[in-house]
Formats: C-alpha cells, sequence, structure tokens
C-alpha cells in the first residue's frame, strides 16, 4: 500500500471492488462456465455470492463507524463512508437482490439473456455505490454515468420487443440531454470554487450571497439535470413511456434504485454545500414538487397499462420526496430517508407481482390482465392489496410513516399551504390505486387465463417486500433510528 | 522558431469563452428540440457537452489548475460511451422498424 | 493582438459548424459540420494551453466519435432518411423554447460578471513539465477513483454495444 492507495481507501472502496468484480465475472461465467441453458440458475446464486460479499464489505464498514464514530475519507476526499452513505447502499442491495431473484423467470418466458442481465445488474450498482459514497464531482458524475448508461441498456434488455427498443432510445436521448445540464452545473460550480471537492465548494458557496446570479444559475441547471434523474415534473416526459417499455422488473429497479441513488446526490448537494444557497432554490423546488404531484397524480387517473400508472405514480412520489427537502428541517430530511427506504419495497413489491403475470406472448401489463387474480392466485392478490394500501399512504402500513414524516416536516417549519396540497393529493391518489385493487378482487376473471406458475424466488421477493411494508407501518422504530443515524452527522 | 503556445499567449478575457460556450450550448438545444433525425439529434447533444468542456477549460486556464481538464477528459469520456451505446440501440430499432424520424417512432413524442 | 484574431476564427468555425450542423439537411452534411465545429473548439483549447486535450478533441472525438456517426449513417437508409421532413412542425415553438433558456443564461452571465469573483489560483502550474505532465501527476493522484471507473462505464458500453447490436450472442 503507498501514499496513493493506504489500508483506509481500500477498506473504503472494498465493496465496490467486490460488486465490479463479481459483476465481470458474472458476464464472463456467462459462456466460460455455464453454457448450458440447465446451467443458467448459477449465475443467480452468483449474484447473490456476490451482493452476500458485498453485504459483509458493508456491515464491517458500520460496525468500524459504529465503534469509531466519525467519518471515513478516502482518496483524498473523494469518497466518503458515513452513516448516510450506508443507508442508501442498503437499499441499493436490497433492491438489486431482490430484482435478481425475480427476474430469472421472467428472463426464461421472454427468452432473454441471463449472464448479461445479472451482470450488468451488478455494474449498475457499483455506479450507485459512487453516486451514495462521492463527494467530489468528478467521481460523482461517472459514477452517475456508471449507473445511466447500464439502464439504458436494461431498459432496451428485450431486443425483440419494439416497445423496448424505443423505451431505451427515449430515456438515453433525455438522459443525455440531461447530463448535458448537469455537467454545464458543475462546470460553473468549478469555477466558481476552483475545486471539484464538494467540502471547498461548499466553502466558496458559502462566502456567497444566495441571490448570486452566478450560483443560481449552477444550481439552476445541476437541478434542472437532476430532476431529470428523479423524474420530477416538468422533466418527467421520459417516465411513462420508459417504464412502460423496459422489463417490467427492471421498471422495479428503474423506480426504486435509480431514483434513490439520484436522491442520494441530490440530498448529498443540497443539503451539503448548496445549502447555504437554500433561499433562493426553495422556491424553485416547491414548485417543482407541487407540479410533480399534480400531473403524477392527475394523469395516473385516466392510465390503462399498469406499469404507466405506477410511472405517474412513481412522478408524485418524487414530488412528495421532494418535499421533504423544501421543509429541510431534520425530520423532513429524516422524512425523505424513510420514504426512499418504504417506497423502494412498496414499489418493487408491486411490480414483483406484475412481473409474475407475464407468460409466453403476453406482458401482463394492461390493468385488465390483473383481473380475478384473486381466484388465480389469492396470495399474490393478497399482497398487490397491501402494496396499494402502502402506495396510497394509508395506515397501518409503510407508506402511512414516509408521508407522515414529511407532512410533519412540512407543518413544522410553517409550510402550511404544500402540506395541504400534499394531503389532498393523496386523497388522489387513494382512487387510481384502487382501481388497481377494483380490478384484482372484483372484476370477473379472464376466460382463459390459467393458476400462476411462481418460482422460489418470487416467494422469497414478495414474502420480503411484503412483510417489510407491513412491519415498518407497525414497527417504524428500527428503520427511524437507521434514517436518525444516518442525517446526524 | 517561437513556442506556439507563446504566440498565442491568451489575453482573451474569460467572458469572451463563456458566452462562446453559452452560444455553442444553446445551438445545440435548438437543434434538440426543432432536429426530427434522431443522428442529427445525437449530433446535437455532442455540440451541447463540447460547449460544456470548453467552459471547463477556460475557468480551468483561469484558475491556473488542470482539474478543469480533467473533468473536460472524463466528459469526453462518457460521451464516448453514450454515442456507442446510443448508436447500437438507434441500430436495433431501425431494424426492428426502417425509420428514424423521431414521430415516426410512435413513443418519441418530445 | 493576435490572440483575439486567433480567437475570432476560431469561435467563428465554432459557431458557423454548429449552426450547420443543426440546420443542414443531409445527416452527412451535418456530420461533417459538426466535426468542423469541433475542430474550431480544439483550436480554442490550444490557445488555453490544454495541449492535451486538444489532442484527445482530435484523436477521440473526431477520429472516433464522428467516425461511429458516420459508420452508423451509411448502415440505415439514407436516401429515405434524407427524403423524409427534417424539423419538426413545431420548430418555432422549439427555436424559442432554446433562445429563452439561451437569454436566461447570458442573462445570469452578465448580471453575474460583477460578483464572478474567481477562487485566487493557489499553485500555478508548472510549465516546465508540460501540461501532459501535470495533468497525469493529476489525474492518478486526485482522480484515481473516477479513472478507474471510468474503465468499468466503458466496459458497460461495450457489453450494451455488443448487445444491442448482435442478434445472437
Amino acid at each position: 500500500m503507498s501514499q496513493y492507495y493506504t489500508a483506509t481507501d481500500h477498506f473504503v472502496l472494498l465493496p465496490a471492488i467486490l460488486l465490479a468484480l463479481f459483476g465481470c465475472a458474472t458476464l464472463l461465467f456467462d459462456f466460460l462456465i455455464f453454457p448450458e441453458a440447465k446451467q443458467r440458475r448459477w449465475l443467480l446464486v452468483f449474484l447473490v455470492l456476490g451482493e452476500a460479499f458485498a453485504g459483509v464489505a458493508f456491515w464491517r464498514q458500520q460496525s468500524f463507524l459504529l465503534e469509531h464514530g466519525g467519518n471515513l475519507t478516502a482518496f483524498r476526499g473523494a469518497l466518503v463512508i458515513d452513516h448516510y452513505a450506508l443507508f442508501f447502499h442498503w437499499l441499493f442491495l436490497a433492491a438489486t437482490l431482490i430484482t435478481g431473484l425475480i427476474s430469472y423467470r421472467y428472463l426464461e418466458v421472454r427468452d432473454e439473456h441471463h449472464g448479461e442481465y445479472y451482470g450488468l445488474l451488478m455494474l449498475a450498482q457499483t455506479g450507485m455505490y459512487f453516486l451514495a459514497s462521492g463527494t467530489e464531482l468528478v467521481t460523482l458524475f461517472v459514477g452517475l454515468e456508471t449507473m445511466a448508461i447500464t439502464f439504458y441498456i436494461l431498459v432496451g434488455f428485450l431486443r425483440a420487443d419494439r416497445r423496448s427498443n424505443e423505451a431505451a432510445l427515449k430515456y438515453l436521448i433525455l438522459g443525455s440531454l440531461s447530463s448535458g445540464f448537469l455537467v454545464y452545473g458543475f462546470s460553473v460550480l468549478y469555477g466558481i470554487s476552483g475545486s471539484t471537492r464538494l467540502s471547498e465548494i461548499a466553502a466558496a458557496v458559502a462566502a456567497r450571497d444566495a441571490w448570486d446570479p452566478v450560483l443560481v444559475l449552477a444550481v439552476g441547471t445541476a437541478g434542472a439535470g437532476l430532476m431529470f434523474k428523479i423524474a420530477a415534473a416538468p422533466f418527467h416526459m421520459w417516465a411513462p413511456d420508459a417504464y412502460e417499455g423496459a422489463p417490467t422488473m427492471i421498471t422495479g429497479y428503474l423506480a426504486t434504485a435509480s431514483k434513490a441513488a439520484s436522491f442520494a446526490l441530490l440530498l448529498r448537494l443540497f443539503v451539503g454545500p448548496l445549502g447555504p444557497a437554500r433561499e433562493s432554490w426553495e422556491p424553485l423546488l416547491a414548485a417543482v414538487a407541487v407540479l410533480s404531484m399534480t400531473i403524477g397524480n392527475l394523469a395516473a387517473v385516466t392510465q390503462t397499462n399498469t406499469k404507466r400508472l405506477l410511472a405517474y405514480s412513481s412522478i408524485s412520489h418524487a414530488g412528495y420526496i421532494l418535499l421533504g427537502l423544501v421543509a429541510g428541517s431534520p425530520t423532513g430530511i429524516k422524512g425523505v430517508l424513510v420514504y426512499l427506504l418504504v417506497y423502494t419495497f412498496m414499489t418493487l413489491g408491486a411490480f414483483l407481482v406484475l412481473t409474475s403475470l407475464a407468460r409466453q406472448g403476453m406482458a401482463g401489463d394492461d390493468i385488465n390482465d390483473l383481473r380475478g387474480l384473486m381466484k388465480r392466485a389469492p396470495g399474490h392478490a393478497l399482497w398487490m392489496l397491501v402494496f396499494m394500501v402502502s402506495l396510497a399512504g394509508i395506515p397501518p402500513t409503510a407508506g402511512f410513516l414516509g408521508k407522515f414524516y414529511i407532512f410533519w416536516g412540512l407543518i413544522e417549519t410553517g409550510h402550511y399551504t404544500l402540506a395541504v396540497i400534499g394531503a389532498v393529493y393523496a386523497v388522489v391518489a387513494i382512487y387510481y390505486y384502487f382501481r388497481i385493487v377494483k380490478a384484482v378482487f372484483v372484476e370477473p376473471e379472464e376466460a382463459e387465463a390459467g393458476p400462476l406458475t411462481v418460482s422460489l424466488g418470487t416467494r422469497v421477493g414478495l414474502a420480503v417486500t411484503g412483510a417489510l411494508t407491513l412491519l415498518v407501518g407497525v414497527y417504524p422504530e428500527p428503520v427511524l433510528r437507521l434514517a436518525q443515524m444516518s442525517i446526524s452527522r | 522558431m517561437p513556442d506556439l503556445a507563446q504566440l498565442l499567449a491568451a489575453e482573451v478575457p474569460l467572458s469572451w469563452y463563456l458566452i462562446l460556450s453559452v452560444i455553442l450550448f444553446v445551438i445545440g438545444a435548438a437543434g434538440f428540440l426543432i432536429r426530427r433525425n434522431i443522428i442529427t439529434v445525437f449530433m446535437c447533444i455532442e455540440l451541447m457537452l463540447n460547449a460544456v468542456n470548453l467552459s471547463f477549460i477556460a475557468f480551468s486556464h483561469k484558475l491556473k489548475m488542470v482539474d478543469g481538464h480533467i473533468y473536460s477528459f472524463f466528459v469526453m469520456v462518457v460521451a464516448a460511451a453514450e454515442a456507442a451505446v446510443g448508436l447500437a440501440i438507434i441500430l436495433t430499432v431501425f431494424k426492428n422498424r426502417e425509420t428514424l424520424e423521431i414521430d415516426e417512432v410512435s413513443s418519441l413524442k418530445l | 493582438m493576435t490572440e483575439t484574431v486567433f480567437f475570432y476564427c476560431f469561435a467563428a468555425l465554432a459557431v458557423a459548424g454548429a449552426i450547420l450542423t443543426v440546420t443542414m439537411r443531409n445527416a452527412v452534411h451535418c456530420a461533417i459540420s459538426l466535426i468542423a465545429s469541433l475542430g474550431g473548439v480544439a483550436g480554442l483549447y490550444l490557445m488555453l494551453h490544454a495541449e492535451f486535450l486538444f489532442a484527445v478533441q482530435i484523436v477521440l472525438y473526431i477520429g472516433g466519435i464522428m467516425v461511429l456517426f458516420l459508420f452508423v449513417i451509411m448502415l440505415v437508409n439514407l436516401e429515405a432518411a434524407a427524403r423524409e421532413r427534417q424539423f419538426h412542425r413545431s420548430w418555432v415553438g422549439g427555436l424559442l423554447c432554446a433562445g429563452g433558456t439561451g437569454a436566461m443564461l447570458a442573462w445570469f452571465w452578465l448580471r453575474g460578471a460583477g460578483t464572478l469573483r474567481l477562487p485566487p489560483a493557489v499553485q500555478p502550474t508548472p510549465r516546465e513539465g508540460g501540461n501532459v505532465e501535470s495533468l497525469a501527476m493529476v489525474l492518478f493522484r486526485d482522480y484515481l477513483v473516477p479513472f478507474e471507473l471510468a474503465s468499468l462505464l466503458l466496459l458497460v458500453a461495450i457489453v450494451g454495444g455488443v448487445m444491442m447490436a448482435k442478434k445472437r450472442i
């Protein structure tokens, strides 16, 4: 170990190295060691193994932090491991693991490659690692692009499917445009601070007036780029098409892990270095949040495609999460983290049920495909009810908890109007979530649809996401403690 | 023979470079909005990234640091990766439907 | 004086190339105009003492990415694409949008010109080592992580390119 690569550097970077190595190995083993169709399941075992190794590395980092306190900074301030980063690392790990587990049958049904899929999942998670842990603009940008480019490929993974191709193309074009805006903002930040390290940018920003034109320019362009990534209105137009065209599990992964990773960067920037300029960006973010809730909730009402409906609902959820950042108090930020965590589990669960509907020659994403699910698979139907109730934010499920903390944060800081608007739209949301519930329980069954074939991975995924959605709702203390720890830096 | 860099020793003010960067960025954005051919739209994105690189390097020159150079270097790497994946996806779309018009690609109403 | 003239030449080349990229009907002409624009910007890099990036711009951008573009243009049906309408029906709206963005950016820069105090240059770049050497020192010392991460990014791009473009792997 030299002075350029110390033991601390290694300790901090280890999970990313493990994930990248397992990802590359999966790509290689796909044709070197497991060429037969029957051996494909070993690739999935390999993914689980890689996540387990990364999990041990994260766990060691966490216990180190708990024991010694403080943060671990590595590579001259390019990476940091703090409780905030670890919170997101656990979230990404859980999302990747669940996505991988339930994708096996879907890939079999659609007759697609397994090796590339699992490999790319892990490489996407590696990109997310740098988004949550990076504290330097170049690392953050390259990490963001690693994740984004992996997602472009994953969205277009069904190469024979025209919808999937077009979704990938649209996502890629608009994603590149947003990267252009983001990096323009970064260039201005670099110009006014003379450094790419967030700590030095923080000092330069704090020395300026909040309404300094150049600073507003930087915040505006970088913020516009980030709003694209989290699919907040008016930069949401890629989301419905990308969500509809992508393979169903990737839609779930895109809606949860990718969004959470972009929020990790957003919070790191806006609470950290750009915090002193709050006066100038707070009204802008509030406007974006209200617009997202309006467009998301109102457009979702008329959708007949379940994936599109959930896409619009995810736009409105982005609006709610932004409200927590607008509140800005510790309660609000805690609400953002809790919301992201519970949103991950309930959304992944909902997409999991949709995934299991896919059959030979049928995508299973029309709302009518859900009809009579109660008779065909009562277990799936009941879990779907839990996820929909949770997405609508009705107690005692986990979804209520996230909304509760966000609203509490808003009221605490005197944003009463925003709290009222959010509450009104929460009522609208109940309507379209219950359209899905109605299709599942009330409407008659399709004639030819038989019982569902359910794989072991789906059972495990459903049990984990469903149980967590319920459990966090009734016993939220561990999650709250975790979130509290993450924001007390 | 005088050094080329010395001959060109830049006394042009920073703001000229920044304004030029804004002009290139906006031309790229305009092209993104008005063109219908997907490959041309892609070229407009390259134009925008190039404008960003110019602003990075102008700042870097003024600050007498090379960090901005490194940032533009990475922007170029990312642009190359994006172009490779993007053009591969364009080929797939084209194979499946024989058109490059944005409006014809049904879901692509920008 | 010389540098001002050079600046105007390169800037004119960059802007003219950019405008032609946006307005030309034929995709090949667009690509060639874009190459001209990139060349103009490369000249500006030279004026800003970014010799390494000048080389990268020529080799990677013009030599690599633009050739890739030309390849793809040749692979797809050029004749049919050129006959189709090249601009959106609502192109005026698009131009207004872009113009508005540009006016906003320019307004912020003009307003901010007074308060744009750049931080003082900390350590002057050692000129005797040359641009490439000082760049390499910083790249492999301070930016080691993004450099390694970029290799992963390129791997993803390769896998994606092969997967998308081939029928069966």
